[in-house]
Order: structure tokens, then C-alpha cells, then sequence
């Protein structure tokens, strides 16, 4: 039986009159690395938005540790936002602040603790991202995959239970991809996070994914990734393999 | 097809009514911010210079552009009446009463009010309000109370140096272009400026306006669509929509208080 962290219960999502989702029911497992595969428009990062609570479904719930984040209100949200990270796939770095600050931004709001154990918690987290020597600039200053790997730093940098990882291999060379990919399965590993990435990378999905969830047309598909890949659904083969090649 | 523009004529005022309704709650969500801590001395502060010291050129030159059109039209149609002497009284009254306040809450709206719009739409754009809500950080209160406070406390300063500057531009033409006496500019203006009705009435609208153009500039950000092109639009809209209500609420504080 299947642990649900953050689980999708028959929702429904239209932007304007494109319906994104109908009825879509799914669940993502506690403590393990889960990839959302789908092309472009199926509503992957509209699915992560869903469970930060920053858009709300036409009908059906949303399950994120047990509260249903489509019927609290914005002040109850950030309440359960408290428990969530999220990597944007632009960063969302705040553009007038330094490195330093924008990690610090989130402990100095939640308060009660000194500026020195601010700047430890700081440091450490961006050492665990390799960008040791970043906290100076702004985020203007940094190149593609330093904005990606200072998100992810900020993102986590609060403890959260669960992550939300919006394409965090997008437009990055192989090597940056390896580092990232590095990074987030030693983030889950170490604290048993419960982690929900979307991606169009199968190759890095392959290699990191738990649980894998592909969003068809009018469907979605979703189990072990081995399973996936070798099953008997000729419309999730070709797309694993398609896209891996 | 007859009935196409009532239609129109009934989605605009829907429109219009839903936007009034928003604008009301932003409003309502930074009044509760403002009493809600920590305060943000410290953004206020970076504002107050973004929004006021950043602005004080643009002001002084247009203050003393306009007093000094003020003198020279102001004399030649006095000295038709041969009523010279009271140059200082019509150049005062004029700034005090009404263009410092109007003029300069038009030039903040295109300077101030516009760049605030385009840098809260911005952060739209770049999921910045949406990172911050995901920190569960409250954006109005981050983002938005810092700027339209500082835009309220700015205003009624800035009016006073385009007041200010507009006297002395007045000044220069009357007395060091025209030949006026210097003590009877001043006397004149001393005697026909009453510090309640005028200069009190000034800064009340120096207020209001700066709560406006506080109050659109940031709502126009906070709400354009999330791309360039809403962004672009959101700060035409600040501009349009300030500068149409300043002129209107002037007339309306005008009408009814005699300010």
C-alpha cells in the first residue's frame, strides 16, 4: 500500500476554456523522489503550482500532508507552505538582493534565530550546492545553472517535508545537469524528503526517479519507472524511449 | 448588432465595477499589513529614496518652470490692470492652492508611479511574488506596503519643493526679469496665503493624491498579466488611470471644501 504524501483526488483544471486537467486522480509516495514527465502544456509545473496552492482547481481536492491546500485560504496557506520548498524554473531569486540574502530572507521571516546561526545555516547550504563563493553577487550576476543550483539552495534551506522541483535540468549543459541531479538525490537521501520533480529530461528521470508519472493525453500513467519503461503500454514505452534517445 | 454597444457599454461597466471592488480589498490587505509586524523601516526607507529623492530634479525643474511661466504670464495680465504689486499673491495662490499638488502628483504617477507598477509587474513576470508566497512570505506586506507608504509620505514633500521652487521661479521673473520690488512679491504673497485654507488645504490634497497614486501603482503591478506585454500595459494603465483620478478627486476636493 502506497504512503501518499501529496495526493491528487478527481480534480479539475481548465485555464480559460483549455481544459489542463479532467478528473485526474494520483498519489505520490512519502520520502521518495517522484518525476512528472509530459509534453509541453500537459500541466506539469500547473501541477506544482496546485499543490503550493498558488492556483486553484475548478473542482477536486488536494491532499498535501493531509490538508486539502484548494479549500484553505491564503492565510491558512502559509501555514502549510511552511512544510513545502519550491525550485521555480526561472529561480525567482529576488532580483534587488544578493545570494546571501535571498537565502536568508526565509529564516529571517520565520525568526527566532540569531544572525549568526542565519549565516551558518546560509553558508552550508550554499557550500551544498557548490556555490561557496556566490553569496556576494545577485542573481543577474550568476550564470544558468548557479540561478538553479541558489534556488534549490533556497528552496531547502527551511527543512521542508516536501520539495517541489519545477525543470530543474532546462537549459543546462550535461555537466551542470549531473551536479543538480547530484544534489537533489542527496538532499532526499540524507533527509528523506519527499520530493516531486517535473521534467522532460528521461535520461536524469531514469536515474533519480522512485516513482515516475507520465501525462498523457486524457490520461496518466504512473508507477516504478523500470516498470514504466519495459510495461505493456505502447504509448509510455515510446515515450520513454523516444524521448531517452 | 443594435443591441452590440449596450452590451459593451455593460461588460465595461462590469468591468469597471469588479476593478473598484479589487482595488478596494488591495487596499483593505494593505491597511492590515501596515498594522500587522514586522514593519520594513528599512524597505521604506529605500523607497522613500527610489520614489522621493530620485524624483527631486525632475521636480525642481518642473517647479521652477512653472513659476516662472506663472510670473511672466501673471505679470503681463496684471499690468494690464496695472495691478503688478499682487504678482506675488497669484503666482502663490495658483502653486499653493492647486498646480504644486496637481503636478506634482502627475509627475510622480509618470515617474514614480509607473517605474513602481513595472517593477512589482516584473516580479509577477519572474515568479518573484509567487517565490516569496511559497516562503510564506505575504507579498503585499514585503512588497507592496513599503512602496505605497513611502508614496503616501513622499507626496505632500515633494509638493512642498515644487511649491517652493515655483515661488522662487516666480520670484526670478517678477523682480530680476520684469523689474517688480522684491518686498512687494514677498508682502504680497504673505499677506494673500492663509496657512490653514491654503497651505493646510495643499497638503491635504498633496495626501490624498499620494494615497492614489500609492494605491493604483501598486495594484496595476500586482495585478498585470504575467508577460511583457502585461507588464507594459499594467504601467500605461498607471499612468492613465492616476492621471484621470488626480484630476478628477482635485476637482471633487475642490468642489467641496473649497481647498
Amino acid at each position: 500500500m502506497l504512503d501518499a504524501h501529496v495526493e491528487f483526488s478527481h480534480l479539475t483544471m481548465a485555464f480559460g476554456s483549455r481544459p489542463i486537467f479532467a478528473d485526474l486522480s494520483c498519489r505520490f509516495p512519502r520520502g521518495q523522489v517522484s518525476v512528472v514527465l509530459g509534453g509541453s502544456g500537459s500541466g506539469k509545473t500547473t501541477m506544482l503550482r496546485l499543490i503550493g496552492g498558488l492556483v486553484t482547481p475548478s473542482a477536486g481536492g488536494i491532499l498535501v500532508d493531509g490538508d486539502d491546500v484548494a479549500r484553505l485560504s491564503e492565510r491558512e496557506l502559509f501555514r502549510v507552505r511552511r512544510k513545502l520548498g519550491m525550485m521555480f524554473q526561472g529561480g525567482a531569486l529576488l532580483d534587488s538582493m544578493t545570494v546571501y540574502d535571498n537565502l536568508a530572507l526565509p529564516l529571517r521571516e520565520q525568526g527566532g534565530r540569531s544572525e549568526a546561526e542565519i549565516a551558518e545555516e546560509v553558508r552550508d547550504r550554499l557550500a551544498a550546492v557548490g556555490l561557496p563563493d556566490a553569496e556576494g553577487l545577485l542573481p543577474g550576476q550568476l550564470s544558468g545553472g548557479m540561478v538553479k543550483r541558489a534556488a534549490l539552495a533556497r528552496a531547502i534551506i527551511r527543512r521542508p517535508t516536501i520539495l517541489l522541483v519545477d525543470e530543474p535540468f532546462s537549459g543546462l549543459d550535461p555537466i551542470s545537469t549531473r551536479r543538480i541531479e547530484s544534489v537533489l538525490l542527496e538532499v532526499n537521501r540524507r533527509s528523506g524528503i519527499t520530493m516531486l520533480v517535473v521534467s522532460h529530461d528521461v535520461p536524469s528521470t531514469m536515474r533519480m526517479a522512485d516513482w515516475l508519472m507520465l501525462l498523457l493525453p486524457g490520461r496518466v500513467a504512473e508507477g516504478e519507472p523500470g516498470a514504466l519503461a519495459h510495461g505493456a503500454d505502447p504509448e509510455v514505452t515510446e515515450f520513454l524511449a523516444g524521448d531517452a534517445a | 448588432m443594435s443591441g452590440g454597444w449596450v452590451q459593451d457599454l455593460g461588460a465595461a461597466a462590469l468591468r469597471f465595477v469588479l476593478d473598484l471592488g479589487g482595488l478596494a480589498v488591495f487596499a483593505g490587505r494593505i491597511g492590515r499589513a501596515l498594522v500587522t509586524p514586522p514593519l520594513r523601516f528599512r524597505a521604506f526607507l529605500d523607497e522613500l529614496y527610489k520614489l522621493g529623492v530620485l524624483s527631486f530634479v525632475v521636480i525642481t525643474v518642473c517647479g521652477l518652470a512653472v513659476g516662472m511661466v506663472l510670473g511672466l504670464q501673471g505679470y503681463n495680465t496684471l499690468a494690464r490692470f496695472g495691478a503688478t504689486g499682487s504678482l506675488g499673491a497669484v503666482v502663490g495662490l495658483s502653486l499653493i492652492r492647486e498646480l504644486g499638488p496637481v503636478l506634482t502628483a502627475l509627475l510622480a504617477t509618470g515617474r514614480a508611479g509607473s517605474a513602481t507598477t513595472a517593477e512589482i509587474g516584473t516580479m509577477v513576470v519572474t515568479e518573484q511574488l509567487d517565490g516569496l508566497r511559497m516562503m510564506s512570505i505575504d507579498p503585499v506586506h514585503f512588497v507592496v506596503m513599503p512602496r505605497a507608504t513611502a508614496m503616501l509620505t513622499v507626496m505632500p514633500l515633494l509638493s512642498g519643493l515644487f511649491i517652493v521652487t515655483g515661488l522662487f521661479g516666480g520670484y526670478l521673473v517678477g523682480v530680476a526679469f520684469m523689474g517688480l520690488d522684491g518686498g512687494s512679491y514677498l508682502s504680497s504673497l504673505e499677506s494673500s496665503v492663509d496657512f490653514r485654507d491654503d497651505v493646510l488645504g495643499s497638503l491635504v490634497k498633496a495626501v490624498v493624491f499620494g494615497l492614489l497614486v500609492g494605491l493604483v501603482s501598486t495594484y496595476r503591478g500586482f495585478r498585470s498579466a504575467p508577460t511583457s506585454a502585461g507588464v507594459s500595459a499594467a504601467t500605461t494603465s498607471t499612468v492613465v488611470v492616476g492621471s484621470v483620478t488626480i484630476l478628477l478627486v482635485d476637482y471633487v476636493i475642490t468642489a467641496l471644501w473649497g481647498v
